[in-house]
């Protein structure tokens, strides 16, 4: 464009075709280790600490002990499977922010099931109907702003957005309702003494229930947006509603289905949070994961395999946040700046992915 | 599938560049604790209990001990109450000798599986008395000590552990009724100073003649109840003729609730502003009101109010943490048992008020170093039902709900007066005695 007036050699931003797997590798790569870098260096002005004992540190945080390793892909999974719900909405272009209260609904159904069934049921069939439930709540939270997008049209990232707060009020009212001991404002621990519908331990692991649950949603998630006729039509949709109009795809059906599947696994992952690691409900279960399961869905590109990575990543930064936290005595909001750079640079990288940086002037190849 | 294996080997790499140096990390620890460490008898001791990764430092000792011990705090320094809480355990371990090494700290702990994974890091890090410092983390902390009975728990404020039945969970609070009575007896002499100078108007007085004060409750529970009650009994020990209104406002910590809260209240005609809620809501509101020309005055809690409220608050009552830290610490220090449910006030200074205000009336410091001294050697007692009628009477049964199923089961009165966190830590006075009225 208009490049060349000064003469000198100047920068031009070039829309990418595609990129060889190690380069777009490799982006990233250098991306994560400017920010470690730029951290560092942060580190050092700021708090005056080591930076390489503080990278220790965040390490030992997520995976210092079995423990911790245990507890950081138990929270992984849990990310995960949010995720793996949001995957389908977002690759349609439907904006689902509604994630947090699906979780909250799926996550009151789930607690329903274990307050008041508990007695009545042996534990198998008790998680299960717990399951069910979850599903049934999640699905419906998905299915309401489905079908007012699909009848009027409404605005989907507001309407599920909006919901989130039904979800949040609606929890308080259940916690009030359920609140134990009497006084609390809290759940408590549900079933504490009899662990009915808690997660059994699966290959000798308290989470290995959470994490198998979540294997299995990525896997399922990923062949069934690329295997199935539904989740092609799913991709057609996103792409151009016309196009899928003109090949006799109802829209209104995708729609419909595809937010119930995406709500009702939102509500599964409540199901998780509550049957195989909270075992109480708060407005808390979802704790903003709904929201940052948004962020992993998207850098990851809905690919749900690569959520995997993302969601380890986003955990592990929490997990040496606190840890670091602890140990030097700073205070969540440093470990958090580590976090936001990490991140930001991450972000940063995607447009390094989608263009480059073409040196016009008088020599045309440059150097 | 070859681009997520790529991706996930540069991961791993990026992983690997900080594993390296997070085996070594332990080693630091170890050695950190070697080289300030001299040896004492007691190396080896419940601090290794069940833990395999605390070998290293089981063989290394500190000045006074090998005890680590873990707290699990809400929040930071940044949150009053936490930070009370941080303050007092920073007073403990400096009184006590403690290195920083020995006390190990978590932050921001949330009241659900967090706290319980917090606990149990602890125990995995070699802590043999790990506290929790919120109501809301006594399940989870229990929880973690049905698991490690080698490993002593302290769920602070909290009410289960006399009925868990498990020697290694205990509770603890303070008596901090007995510090509302005397910031209520602070109110008690601005009131009589008010009304001999005839500066009330009509609007202060009820329908029979009573002064009207005002209270901001969070939530309709014994806590709460405990605590008004003690500093409505406090004013009229001082001054006969008033009746109080109390608001709740369902939230610990509510800023924009207790400011609507207070200036209800004040509208209502009360002169005097007491409060069981964490934020500065009440007293800034009575700072405003006062401005505006309104006689009214404001009691708070936790912290000093003079800083929002510099010519309306005329005391708070708080607690004072590092008593109980300095106790629970120094059982952890030479194995010594530590009570299931520890209470304690005036006689230990576990509780007190803070600075009188400039509003306070005159010979107020005097009449409340009196009442301090009273409390102290017991010859006072708040709970005294012959200071109160509930229905018209003096009560001479009031039961305390000891299993927590929402029903009166324990008989609290003895001798004639309400034995307030004797049976147990956490406050359990629920009667509702006359001349207080709550609004909702």
């Amino acid at each position: 464009m208009q490049t060349s007036a000064s003469g000198g050699s100047r920068l031009r931003i070039v829309k990418r075709d595609s990129l060889p797997m190690w380069k777009a590798v490799g982006i990233r790569l250098l991306a994560v280790l400017l920010a470690l870098l730029v951290d560092a260096i942060l580190i050092y002005c700021i708090v005056n600490l080591n930076p390489v004992d503080v990278y220790k540190t965040m390490f030992s945080g997520a995976f210092g002990t079995t423990r911790r390793a245990w507890i950081t892909a138990r929270d992984t999974a849990l990310l995960l499977c949010m995720s793996v719900g949001l995957a389908p909405a977002f690759k349609m272009r439907f904006w689902n922010t509604g994630a947090e209260g699906q979780i909250l609904v799926g996550a009151i159904c789930t607690a329903f099931c274990m307050i008041n069934l508990a007695d009545v049921l042996p534990t198998g069939l008790l998680l299960v109907v717990m399951a069910l439930a979850s599903i049934v709540g999640g699905g419906l939270w998905g299915l309401i702003p489905a079908v007012f997008k699909a009848k009027w049209d409404t605005n989907e990232t507001l309407f599920t957005l909006m919901l989130n707060y039904v979800a949040i009020q609606l929890t308080s009212f259940c916690v009030a309702c359920w609140e134990n001991p009497y006084g609390s404002n809290t759940v408590g621990i549900i079933n504490q003494n009899s662990q009915a519908g808690w997660f059994p331990a699966l290959f000798g692991a308290s989470y290995g229930l959470n994490i198998l649950l979540a294997v299995l949603l990525t896997v399922g998630m990923f062949c069934y947006l690329r295997y199935t006729k539904q989740g092609y039509e799913i991709a057609v949709v996103g792409e151009s509603r016309n196009t899928a109009r003109y090949a006799g795809v109802s829209i209104t059906k995708v729609y419909i289905r595809t937010m119930i599947l995406s709500g009702a696994i939102c509500g599964f992952s409540g199901f998780i949070a509550v049957a195989g690691s909270s075992h109480t409900v708060s407005t808390s279960t979802a704790g903003g994961r709904g929201f940052t399961a948004i962020i992993v869905a998207w850098l990851a590109k809905f690919n749900t395999f690569f959520m995997v990575v993302i969601s380890l990543l986003l955990v592990f930064l929490e997990k040496g946040s606190s840890e670091i936290a602890s140990q030097y005595n700073l205070n969540e909001y440093a470990a958090e700046m580590i976090e936001g750079i990490i991140l930001f640079f991450i972000l940063g990288s995607e447009f390094f992915l989608n263009y480059r940086l073409v040196r016009t002037g008088k020599e045309k190849e440059g150097k | 599938m070859k681009k997520f294996l790529a991706l996930m080997l540069a991961l791993c790499m990026t992983f690997s560049l900080a594993a390296c140096g997070g085996g070594s990390d332990s080693e630091d620890e170890g050695s950190a604790s070697t080289a300030s460490g001299s040896t004492t008898e007691e190396d080896g001791d419940a601090s290794t209990d069940g833990d395999a990764s605390g070998s290293a430092e089981g063989e290394s000792t500190a000045v006074n001990s090998d005890v680590k011990i873990g707290v699990v705090l809400l929040g930071d320094e940044n949150e009053g109450y936490t930070y009370a809480h941080i303050a007092g355990i920073q007073t403990a371990a400096e009184n006590l000798g403690l290195s920083d090494d020995q006390i190990l700290w978590k932050y921001n702990i949330s009241e659900d599986e967090g706290c319980y994974d917090a606990c149990v890091d602890l125990v995995e890090s070699g802590c043999s008395l790990i506290l929790t410092n919120s109501y809301g983390h006594q399940s989870y902390c229990q929880q973690a000590a049905s698991e490690f009975p080698e490993v002593e728990f302290v769920a602070l404020t909290g009410d289960t552990a006399n009925q868990a039945g498990m020697d290694n969970f205990h509770n603890a609070f303070t008596c901090v009724y007995q510090s509302r009575y005397v910031s209520g007896v602070v109110a008690g002499m601005k009131i009589a100073e008010l009304v001999e100078n005839g500066e009330l108007s009509d609007a202060n007085y009820d329908a029979d003649g009573n002064v009207k004060i005002g209270y901001v409750g969070a939530y309709p529970y014994a806590e709460v109840v405990s605590g008004y009650t003690a500093f409505f009994l406090g004013v009229q020990s001082v001054y006969e003729n008033v009746s109080m209104e109390v608001q709740y406002t369902n939230s610990w910590f509510d800023l924009t609730g207790e400011y609507e809260a207070a200036k209800a209240l004040i509208s209502d005609g009360c002169v005097i502003i007491g409060q069981h809620a964490d934020s500065t809501g009440a007293p800034s509101a009575c700072q405003e009101m006062y401005e505006a020309g309104t006689t009214v005055y404001s009691v708070g809690y936790n912290i000093d109010m003079l800083s929002v409220a510099p010519d309306a608050a005329l005391v708070s009552a708080t607690n004072v943490w590092a008593v109980y830290y300095e106790y629970a610490f120094s059982c952890a220090l030479n194995g010594e048992e530590i009570a299931t449910d520890w209470a304690e006030g005036y006689e230990t200074g576990a509780v007190a008020i803070t600075t009188l205000g400039d509003a306070c009336a005159e010979g107020t410091a005097e009449k409340v170093a009196e009442v301090e001294a009273a409390l102290t050697d017991g010859s006072l007692q708040v709970f005294d039902c012959s200071t109160f009628t509930v229905d018209g009477e003096n009560p001479t049964s009031i039961l305390i709900d000891m299993d927590l199923d929402y029903v009166g089961d324990t008989e609290g009165v003895v001798d004639g007066v309400f034995q307030e966190s004797v049976l147990r830590s956490a406050p359990g006075f629920t009667a509702r005695i006359d001349g207080i009225t709550e609004l909702n």
